[in-house]
Parts: structure tokens; sequence; C-alpha cells
């Protein structure tokens, strides 16, 4: 049977629990923020010893269905002041789950200065003093480790940010390739800072297949869900090819790309930084335009990307990544923004929130509009160092706007707004103001069928359906995301109808239950009113669930478009 | 009558980036997919000056037209 492993860094004590019965049919997401909801004061301050760090895999994870190897991590977040859950591939979500381990519940925080590793293994966790690694960036505490204990070895480590409690700091987890995937949103590093644990590893001696209940059944289920995920266009052929920055240049035709800090919607500098360009690029460089995240991704929509010497830069470089340093930054330079990537990573911050802050460090005349040279410094000298300067950048995107009266900061509950303008993309809108996490595209990912086609079409530019589409999207979402799934499966999930029952037949076979959609969707909207009430009784209500004044106030270019649904309309939402 | 013909991804390959066309008065969307070579179950978006448009949309002289396969990210 799965077990609970709770360490307490007060005392510094470890226990292995059975599963809480209530715990038994939840994973990922949906564990992390019933754990954090069920056990965290919701007004602690986020860096004390109150809150909990919470790491669960998804209920499909450590199996052979495809894409099922993400990692949930939940605290409350220092950034948005509510529950967060973000979720990231690597190797370690597997491991846990196939060492039988539901979740890790991190509590309490040392009394003393001194810093900790955390070891994982089947027996249990026992805390280490740490301090050889302390200070160091996550790429040399990963080699470190492996050095240490084995090549084979799950790491979660932090960075500089996340040692110095910085809002936007990230928590990485090793990838199948001794490289890096984050948690990276709501600044869940600094919860780990908090609490003195530079990393935590992960041995897999001991580690079984995970049991189900009914094998056959679950094989059927499982061929099916892969074919549906090969046989979608946007699954099968344009992630694996373009990666998620095929965007670029589709936002930039719908008029949605922001740029230049949200103050137009296109960008003249798209084509430099577009998927097709950078693919071009990976090739020409002998760098791999397909990579994995996890072991058992068939879509493959990561990359590794080389400089002009053919040595690697950086992988699983995202298109709101590129979009925020690139179009919003108004740079061209898709080379300087890899090394960018790669540094953000190593620190151990959000790729996400640090280039919304720039865009906003820009406006505010830190650095001139385009200065890649300069973001390359601040992020080096400033922000890895923890310097004053460095501390407020590494606060994001609201924490630059208050320090230097900027009024224009694009954030919802403090976090970074990314990648699609929500004045021509109205349906991200909704979700962008309504979501628990902040400003979060992932959690109701309306652009699939605002732009893209998918799931049928609703328009952009007007405010009817986008309600009830953030709605539906955000619900189904976060039931996927307590699956261990992938989000991208959403898209063939959308338009084959073959695919969402293969999914909930994989977890019934898995388990020996019998779900139906609708069960599913009421997991779904377990999780966000959970949510919801953890964030109301923290003092975010729908008083929150607001964009910035600015997007009402100002039209966005080429559409001329403003934010136009009504406090009433946004509301709505919540009406399930 | 002329219009601006964008392509991207795999739509780019063998073909061009961006070019003008000279179009006959009342030439649909359609057509010009075909004389691309594309079928119409390739489309996956088609974009008319920054807006959704259709395979039946109807262009017009000065008209910029994008035309996507099926793709996404986020």
């Amino acid at each position: 049977m799965d077990k609970i492993f709770r360490v307490n860094m007060t005392d510094l004590t470890t226990k292995i629990e059975e599963v809480p019965a209530a715990w038994a049919g939840l994973g990922g997401r949906g564990l992390t923020s019933t754990i954090v909801a069920a056990e965290v004061p919701p007004t602690c301050h986020a860096l004390s010893p109150e809150n909990k760090l919470v790491f669960a895999p998804g209920l499909l994870t450590g199996t052979a269905a495809a894409n099922s190897g993400r990692l949930s991590a939940g605290a409350k977040s220092p950034l948005t002041g509510g529950i967060k859950e973000s979720n990231a591939g690597g190797t370690a979500a597997q491991m846990l789950a196939k060492l039988g381990i539901k979740a890790i519940i991190i509590e309490g925080a040392p009394k003393t200065g001194a810093w900790y590793n955390l070891a994982v293994s089947a027996n249990g966790v026992t805390i280490n003093e740490e301090k050889e690694l302390l200070g160091l960036g996550n790429f040399a505490v990963i080699d470190a480790v492996e050095a240490r204990l084995g090549k084979k070895t799950g790491v979660l480590t932090i960075g500089p940010a996340g040692e110095l409690k910085m809002t936007a700091a990230n928590i990485s987890v090793k990838d199948p390739d001794s490289k890096i995937r984050s948690h990276g949103r709501g600044g869940l590093g600094a919860v780990m800072g908090s609490k003195q644990i530079k990393f935590i590893s992960i041995d897999g001696e001991g580690a079984k297949p995970v049991t189900i209940a009914d094998p056959e059944k679950f094989k059927t289920a499982a061929r099916a869900f892969s074919k549906a995920l090969l046989d979608h266009p946007v699954s099968g052929e344009g992630l694996p090819t373009y990666g998620t920055n095929v965007l670029v240049n589709i936002l930039n035709e719908a008029g949605g790309l922001p740029t230049k800090n949200f103050t137009v919607g296109q960008f003249e500098g798209h084509d430099k930084i577009s998927g097709e360009t950078m693919h071009d690029t990976i090739v020409a460089r002998g760098g791999k335009p397909k990579h994995g995240c996890h072991a058992g991704c068939i879509i493959q929509c990561s990359q590794v990307y080389h400089d002009k010497e053919g040595k690697y830069v950086t992988s699983g470089f995202e298109y709101e990544t590129i979009w925020g340093l690139g179009a919003d930054c108004c740079i061209d330079n898709l080379d300087d923004i890899a090394r960018a990537d790669n540094l953000m990573d190593d620190i151990g911050i959000d790729s996400i929130e640090t280039a919304v802050m720039f865009g906003v460090a820009m406006e505010a005349g830190i650095l001139k509009w385009g200065d890649s040279k300069e973001m390359l410094r601040l992020l080096t000298d400033e922000i890895a160092k923890g310097t004053a300067l460095g501390r407020v950048l590494g606060g994001g995107a609201a924490s630059v706007g208050r320090t230097y009266g900027v009024t224009r900061v694009p954030v919802v509950k403090n976090q970074g707004i990314p990648a699609y303008d929500p004045r021509s993309v109205k349906g991200i809108g909704i979700t962008y103001a309504t979501s628990t996490m902040g400003a979060d595209h992932t959690s109701g990912y309306t652009i699939a069928t605002n732009i893209l086609n998918v799931g049928g079409y609703v328009d952009p530019l007007k405010k009817d359906g986008q309600v009830e589409l953030s709605r539906n999207l955000q619900i189904a979402t976060a039931a996927v995301d307590s699956t261990g799934m992938c989000i991208f499966v959403a898209f063939p999930a959308l338009d084959i109808p073959e695919c969402l029952p293969a999914l909930i037949d994989m977890i019934n076979a898995r388990f020996g239950i019998a779900l139906t959609g609708d069960d599913v969707n009421n997991l779904g909207k377990y999780i966000l009113k959970t949510e919801r009430e953890f964030n109301q009784k923290a003092g975010l209500t729908n008083v929150h669930d607001r964009l910035p004044d600015f997007f009402k106030t100002e039209p966005v270019a080429p559409h001329n478009a403003v934010w136009d649904f009504t406090d009433e309309e946004i509301d709505e939402f919540w009406n399930f | 009558m002329q219009i601006t013909l964008k392509l991207f991804a795999t739509f780019r390959n063998g073909r061009f980036k961006v070019a003008e066309q000279e179009l006959a008065e009342g030439t649909d969307v359609r057509q010009v997919v075909l004389s691309l070579g594309l079928t119409e179950e390739e489309i996956g978006i088609v974009m008319l000056n920054g807006r959704h448009g259709e395979l039946d949309s109807k262009l017009s002289h000065g008209d910029t037209l994008s035309l996507f396969p099926l793709v996404g990210g986020g």
C-alpha cells in the first residue's frame, strides 16, 4: 500500500503514515491542494514554519500510461498569498510512485541557521545537514548529488534564488538527461528555502512497478490513449516539430502577442524568435528538435538548443519564456534568450515571472528596451548574487512595479501574466482573473479554442462564451493535473472522442474502480472549490479576481481591443 | 487584385514564408489553398487580416492571408 512520508524540519524527525481514506482516490494537484487546505492555516506567512511543502505524483504516474510522469508540488504561495500547485516533468515523480510514496509532506522549519538535505528512499526519509552545496546553482547541485549518490539518483533542488527566499524562486527537478525541469510558478522555491532544505535526493533502490488491478483492461486503454496522442496533429506532429514556440507567429498574426510590456499586440522581430526559426537553428547546429521531459513522453515538445559552436545552451525552451524575454522586452536575439533561460534554470527562478518582470523593469528604466546583454548581467551579477537590486528583481513583476512606481504591471494576485494578451484573447483573460493560482495560462488554456481551433472555436475578440469556456477548461484541467498527465493531452482529448474515455479507463483499471466522466468532472470542481475556499480564508476574494486597470483603459493594437468584462460577468465563473 | 500571403510551420517547406500574390477578383481562401498544393484537411487556422477566416472567405485587394496547419503549444 502507498504511504505518506512526513518530514518535520522543526524537530528534525520523519514519519511514515498510512494514507487516510479521504486521500486514497487523490493524486497530483487534487492531493497537494487537499493536504494544503487541510493542514496549512490560510492566513499564515508563506515562509513561516506553519506552511507545508507537499510533493505528490499523479494517479497514473509510474504506470506505462504515456505522458503520465508529472510531479505536483503544493504549498501556500509567497507570491500570490493563496494556494499553489505547480507541476513538472523530470524523473522524480515516477521514482516516488514506484517507491509507493503517495505524497511527501514537509512541515516546520529549523530553529537554527543550519541547512539540510533530505534523502528519500523506500525505507523513509533521512535529514542530513548540508554545507558543501550551499550557494551553488542547480546544475552544479545535480552533478554533485550524482557524484555523491549515483547517476540514477532523483534530485529536487533550489538554486540561490530559493536559498534567498525570493518570491519568484522555483524548485528544479532533474530530467532524464540530468538537466532541469521546473516547478516554476508561485515561489515554491522560497518555501523550500524557508525550510532550509537545499535539495532532496531520491534513491530508486527497491522501486517496484505500480500495481494494476486489471492489467488487460489497462493495456487496452493505454493503447487507445497513445494512439489518440499520436493521431492528433497538435500532439502528434506540431509539438514534436516546433515545440510550444510555434505560438510566436500565431499569436503575432492574431494580434495577441504582448509586446513592450503589454503596450502592443505584435512584435516586429517575431520571425527571429519564432518556432520555425528555432527549429531550423537547432537542426543546423546539431541540437535536438524533439525531446521528452520524462520517460514515457510520446509528445516530445521539448528540445535541446545549441550555440553556434554546437555546445549545449538550454533545453525545455518554452514559448512563454521566449515570448517574455523576446517580444515583451523587445529582444530579437534568440541566442541571448536561450542563455538567459539556462541562467534562470541555474539560479532557480521562474522563467515566466522573470520574463514578465524584465518587461516591467525596462518600463521602469532599470535597463533599456531590447538590451539583452544587460538582462544577462542583471541575472548573473544581481539576482544570482542576491544584491539589493537583485532581490527586488527576484521578487517578480509586482515587486519591481511597486518598488519603482510603475502602474502598467501585468499581474493577477501578484503573479505575472504570460504570453497571451487578455484584451485580444478574451477567454484567457477570464482564466487569468479567476484562476486560484493567480495569472496562469495552463489552468484553463482557452487559447486552444480561441486561437487554435481545437475543441471548436470561440471568437477571441468577443465576450460571448468565454466564461463558460474558461470554466469548463479549468474544471477539466484540475482533474487532469491530478492524474500525473502532461496538460498537452488536452489537445487530443478536446477533439478525439476515444481519448478521454481511455484516460478514465486507465484510472479505473489501475485502481479497480468505476469512475465515470461525471465523477472526473466532479473531481475537477471539488479541487477548484477546495482551492478557492483556502484563498478566501487567506483573504483573496472575488475582488482579487480582476485584471489590472490598464487593460480596461489602454486599447491594444492592432485590434484596439480593451478588457470589457464587468465584475459581475467575471464572478459568474464561480457559478457551478 | 493583390494580397499578401503568409505561410507558417510545415506549409513553408518547399514554398515560401511570405509572398505578394496577384489574384482574380472574387477569389476565395479555398482557391488559394488548393493553388498551393495543400488540401482543405491540412488547414488548421486561416487568418485574414489578423482575424479568423474561413475557406469560403472572399479575398479583397490589400488583404493579408495567413495559413497555418493545426499546431499548438502552451
